[in-house]
């Protein structure tokens, strides 16, 4: 257990977004992040302010596709989401209810 | 971690409590009153008022019997003195506790009235309290251990620090005999196909489908609005970063670890009878409910990871809350009782938060109060499946 903290980490190395696990992300700040599964190091430059625990696009995703997180398809974006910004009920929908 | 024990009561059924309570059970919301009073008599005694219990019938009337038997069943419960209205119905809860072999007393208000009850029931508490109070802790194997795990007010942090915790915990004490149990059937949804695959035999995992199924056709599809947004996941749960029921669900998941097997499907409030194992129960996700009929199993003590921070505590089962979410630890620390939050931070790693949460259930099984009994926590609250008659 060494490395500096990270800013986000993400589960799975087929995700298509990170989750902020510091407080005060401002837009334009550049992050570095965690991929649990495979132990790699990523940076990226987020396009928003992203509150702690939420999520931001580690690529562009487009409108209508799978968003993937876990390795899982957890709904589908219901607009292009640019990589660097915010992920949220504005953008992804569930596939369920 | 080998030759792990705690210092319980020993039942008289040979089921191993934690705690010590002497219980003033109302068998239905009229007999709440007299239940208090009892228990404000006689102190150290501890009343479980509820809501219901008046003109259910059917799967809902054998549920409300079951909870209360259940509750009173406990291990952690060492006597029960029980006042219905009237006593036919207190009969079938006194008798139904009576088979643990506990102490335990019945009273009926009709013909009586409240203070000739209150005046009975006290005198009947006095002596389970006293008796209660001689008995003795002696050292348990891990393995009389029953442990029941349901999350709250999650977040992103759930699913990536407190719930892998939780599921650390279960791989390496379902290896050492101990009795898990999970729930919420509603909130697998997205990750149902995960699940089902974690039975132990095709068989369990197509009971646990069709408990799933079931609970989306008569629960959630015929009682929809347009959608779960708001519900699930829930506002706290979005506030968190959570955006849908599959990611919540996939983190909920989290928990049963990567190894442990379940061997049954339990009814709500139904007791494990396959032994050692992991287990899934069929409740709501709604944490008192959960945690109520997880108690009214037979569990003894529970486990709630939480992200935003979820306060909930049990009257009979203590309630142990873990997070991993700094902002929660910083802003709600005296709810916390094991802080994971190294995790996010690549301080810790899995293997040493499981050893953590392990350390913190024996001492908490030993006595130590959790954070939601020294804030007086006591959601103790029935299921109800439909409209009384």
């Amino acid at each position: 257990m060494s490395t500096a903290p990270p800013d986000f980490l993400v589960h799975d190395e087929r995700d298509a977004v990170g989750v902020v696990v510091v407080e005060d992300i401002a837009t334009d700040q550049s992050l570095e992040g965690w991929v649990m599964d495979t132990d790699q190091t990523l940076s990226i430059t987020v396009n928003d302010p992203i509150p702690l625990g939420h999520k931001f696009a580690l690529r562009d995703i487009s409108d209508g596709e799978a968003v993937i997180k876990y390795g899982e398809n957890i709904g589908r974006a219901v607009a292009d989401i640019p990589k660097g910004n915010h992920v949220h009920v504005h953008n992804l929908k569930t596939n369920k209810w | 971690m080998s030759d792990l024990h705690f210092f319980g009561y020993r039942r008289e059924n040979g089921r191993v409590g934690i705690r010590n309570h002497v219980v003033i059970l109302p068998l239905d919301d009229l007999s709440n009153a007299a239940c208090e009073a009892v228990a404000n008599n006689i102190k150290g005694t501890l009343a479980l008022p509820h809501h219901y219990g008046r003109l259910q019938f059917g799967e809902d009337l054998e549920l409300h019997f079951r909870t209360l038997i259940g509750a009173g069943a406990n291990p952690n419960v060492a006597a029960v003195v029980v006042i219905g209205i009237e006593p036919g119905w207190t009969a079938r809860v006194v008798d139904g506790i009576a088979q643990t072999g506990k102490p335990v007393q019945g009273f009926a208000i009709e013909q009586h009235g409240d203070i000739e009850t209150i005046a009975s029931a006290s005198r009947t508490a006095k002596n389970f309290l006293q008796a209660a109070s001689e008995l003795r802790r002696e050292k348990c194997p891990i393995e009389d251990l029953w442990v029941s795990h349901k999350c709250g007010e999650s977040d992103t942090t759930s699913g990536m620090g407190a719930n892998p915790t939780v599921g650390n915990f279960i791989d390496k004490t379902d290896a050492m005999g101990v009795t898990n149990c999970f729930g919420e059937t509603s909130e697998i949804t997205g990750a149902e196909h995960l699940c089902r695959e974690r039975a132990a035999t095709k068989e369990i995992g197509d009971k646990w489908f069709a408990t799933w199924q079931a609970y989306m056709d008569e629960v959630i599809e015929p009682n929809k609005t347009s959608d779960l947004s708001e519900s699930q996941p829930t506002k706290g749960n979005i506030e968190g970063g959570l955006t849908t029921i599959e990611e919540k669900a996939m983190g909920n998941l989290q928990k049963i670890g990567k190894n442990a097997r379940y061997i049954d499907v339990l009814a709500p409030a139904e007791a494990p009878e396959k032994g050692p194992g992991l287990y899934f129960m069929d409740t709501s996700s709604a944490a008192a409910e959960c945690v109520t009929l997880q108690a009214a199993g037979g569990f003894a003590v529970h486990i709630f990871p939480t992200g935003q921070g979820n306060i909930i505590g049990n009257p009979i089962e203590p309630v142990i809350k873990v997070t991993a979410n700094p902002r929660t630890v910083r802003t709600m620390g005296e709810h916390v009782d094991l802080d994971v939050s190294g995790l996010l931070r690549r301080e810790m790693n899995l293997d040493q938060a499981g050893d953590a949460l392990i350390d913190m259930v024996i001492r908490t099984c030993n006595g130590r109060l959790t954070a939601a009994e020294a804030l007086g926590h006591r959601e103790f609250v029935m299921t109800k499946l439909y409209r009384s008659a």
